[in-house]
């Protein structure tokens, strides 16, 4: 009797726990709150580097929303510039938004309203540029010390044991990011003695600076061998005029860039090595961290942990931030296995 | 080239008077080429590679699309308009014919010239429209056409980009073909100018474009189908910017839909520097060539001696208000010079 009762207790006690399993299961997934209005902004619309981070196609933000079973928007200006995005924000904070993921395009002007968002109860979460002292969560691209040293080790592999002269050709002379990794770049730089800096040019992510710029490298340092740039928009005008002078082999190129914009580069050899992170990956992260903190289920404090989807487990760093994780470098080699 | 001149107009006037007037008006295409040959003179002392075939050619081909379009926002401009449009007509136009070499490969590349030109000459149609018969102000038309069409730029470009890869070398070799050492792209830009030049000076209909430009009323008092002449200079303006767009195309290879935004005010400051009035009725094609010539050869000469590209702007408005005020300098003596001539006939 006794050990059939006890049987039933057991048979009790593991249905009780099943069904506290389950419950607790269903309790975990429910605490994510579905149908919040979500607004992706990006530093503008029309970039293909956001394109790739924000879209369902590229698996990017809208398609983690799209998962979570979210509202998910993309909205911004048409410039990147904070008098664009600005009226974006304040939009979509009028149309009850719940949370924001947003690219600043510049923390100072953005600041106020993502705070008065924040105060309204919108949880701001921001990827790729950062506003530190206005958000939650940011979620950066990958560390910019890997980023500043991957591209010189780069260049340092194309240009061989012979080095030559190089330069930089950045976007703005004052954008944050950029000066950041030219900074980590200086400091490898001095690992490799035989690669001598000669100029830091600033196309300011227009097509046609960033050509001219280039071009005047060219011509006032004929002896140059290779050009980082640590943008997407100014790599391409590089390799545009590399290409056109027939400087093919004689000027190497490396830098910031997506494997589809720079496929044709990449195969003819202007630029061998090409390197980024996933666009994608910072995009689909920031919306899980937005959704996460929207729904209650972490907060932005140190050691906090979530799961991204495919991406795993994503621990929150110091100062709210979270790096996903290391860069990519494109070759000929696995140049096609990529589509962003 | 001589300009405010109209050729009608009094014959008996003294040759002497004649001449003046004309020297005056030819000095301001004069005045850019000797400034062109100093500039170019100084870089090349401090960096004889200036002279260099390849950069000369850079400079050449990269003038091709500025001449380009300045030449139709200076027909605009010499009636007394103003199109800031046509960096967006650019960028849209950009955008559809490269993007046609995906759409359907192997097209052939005079015919994506023709989408280039057929997408100008719409949005041309659309301006030169509601300012000459709906007789809005240009600058309110053109103002708005600037947002319209990049909107729309923006709304098709969407989540695309025309990408290198998908444009095939015989289009992206355009800008640095060459004959005799000369670009492809300059030497049909300067056909383009010549037919133009030849147009404004020597047909009734483009000698009206300044008659316009000098006086509105009295253009129409006098029988001068003004809103006719003002949409032809739009839709002129207009497809000369959509072919520049396909040549931006093939010379920028990648194409977003930002792509040649801002490009109006540099063409507009290439065209006052090239001693066309702002305010109409006076310059030339050739000197609004010229200007965009002058531009871009600042442009590079700063970036080949090394000065940074945050001066060229600066240097270039610098230009930009030297060229305005010597031009309403010159206005005013001109002015003065035919009063005195029309008292003496006692008009």
């Amino acid at each position: 009797m006794t050990s059939s009762l006890s049987k039933r207790t057991l048979m009790l006690a593991v249905a009780a726990l099943c069904a506290i399993g389950i419950v607790g299961g269903v309790a975990y997934a429910a605490s994510l709150k579905k149908g919040l209005k979500v607004y992706v902004i990006p530093k503008n619309l029309g970039n293909s580097y956001f394109t790739t981070a924000d879209s369902v196609k590229t698996d990017g933000a809208l398609a983690a929303l799209g998962t979570l079973g979210e509202k998910g928007t993309e909205t911004s200006g048409t410039a990147a510039t904070p008098a664009s995005q600005l009226p974006v924000i304040q939009s979509s904070i009028a149309k009850g938004a719940n949370a924001l993921i947003i690219s600043a395009d510049d923390p100072l002007a953005l600041c106020p309203t993502l705070k008065s968002a924040a105060a309204k109860g919108v949880t701001v979460v921001t990827y790729d540029s950062d506003a530190p002292t206005c958000r939650s969560i940011y979620v950066e691209n990958a560390p910019a010390q890997s980023i500043g040293e991957s591209e010189v080790v780069d260049m340092a592999k194309e240009l061989g044991a012979a080095g030559g002269q190089v330069a930089i050709v950045s976007a703005a002379a004052s954008a944050t990011n950029q000066n950041t990794w030219i900074g980590y770049m200086k400091t490898e730089l001095k690992k490799y003695p035989k690669l001598d800096l000669v100029s830091t040019v600033y196309g300011n992510d227009d097509p046609t600076t960033a050509t001219q710029v280039t071009q005047g490298l060219l011509q006032k340092y004929p002896k140059l061998k290779g050009i980082i740039s640590p943008t997407t928009v100014g790599i391409l005008a590089a390799a545009e005029v590399i290409d056109k002078a027939k400087d093919i082999g004689k000027v190497l190129l490396t830098g910031l860039g997506t494997p589809l914009e720079m496929k044709s580069y990449i195969e003819n050899g202007t630029s061998p090595d090409v390197i980024l992170w996933n666009p994608a990956r910072t995009g689909y992260i920031a919306a899980y961290a937005a959704v996460e903190l929207a729904s209650k289920a972490i907060t932005d404090a140190t050691g906090q942990t979530f799961t991204a989807g495919s991406f795993g487990k994503e621990t929150i760093g110091p100062d709210g931030t979270i790096d996903p994780g290391g860069t990519t470098t494109f070759t000929k080699a696995n140049v096609n296995q990529f589509h962003f | 080239m001589s300009a405010a001149r109209e050729p009608e107009a009094e014959p008996s006037e003294p040759e002497s008077q004649r001449r003046l007037v004309d020297v005056v008006l030819r000095a301001r295409t004069f005045g850019i080429i000797v400034v062109l040959g100093v500039l170019v003179l100084i870089t090349a002392l401090i960096q004889s590679r200036f002279v260099g075939g390849g950069e000369v050619r850079f400079i050449l081909s990269q003038t091709a699309l500025y001449a380009l379009v300045a030449v139709g926002e200076a027909m605009v401009i010499l009636t007394r308009n103003v199109d800031l449009s046509v960096g967006s007509v650019v960028g849209l136009s950009a955008y559809v014919s490269a993007n046609m070499f995906g759409t359907h490969p192997g097209i052939p590349i005079v015919l994506v010239f023709l989408v280039g030109l057929g997408v100008g000459l719409g949005c041309g149609v659309i301006t030169g429209a509601i300012t000459a018969i709906g007789r809005v102000p240009s600058l309110v038309v053109t103002l708005a056409m600037l947002y319209i069409i990049r909107g729309v730029d923006t709304i098709i470009v969407g989540s695309g980009v025309v990408l290198a890869s998908t444009e095939p070398n015989s289009f992206l070799n355009i800008p640095t073909a060459t004959i005799f050492g000369l670009p492809d792209l300059a030497l049909a830009v300067a056909v383009v100018v010549a037919i133009a030049a030849y147009y404004l000076n020597s047909y009734r209909s483009g000698r009206d474009l300044y008659a316009i430009g000098s006086d509105p009323d009295a253009a129409r008092r006098a029988g001068i189908p003004v809103a006719k002449r003002v949409f032809t200079a739009f839709v002129i303006s207009g497809g000369l910017a959509g072919l520049g767009g396909v040549v931006w195309a093939s010379q920028y290879a990648t194409i977003e839909s930002t792509a040649a935004s801002g490009l109006e005010l540099q063409i507009i400051a290439s065209v006052v520097v090239g001693g066309v009035a702002i305010f109409g009725g006076s310059g030339s094609v050739v000197g609004a060539a010229l200007g965009a010539l002058l531009l871009q050869t600042i442009n590079s000469a700063l970036n080949v001696i090394g000065v940074s590209s945050i001066w060229t702007e600066a240097i270039s408005g610098l230009l930009l208000i030297t060229a305005i005020t010597l031009d309403r300098g010159i206005q005013l003596r001109v002015a003065a010079a035919l009063r005195r001539r029309r008292v003496r006939l006692g008009a």
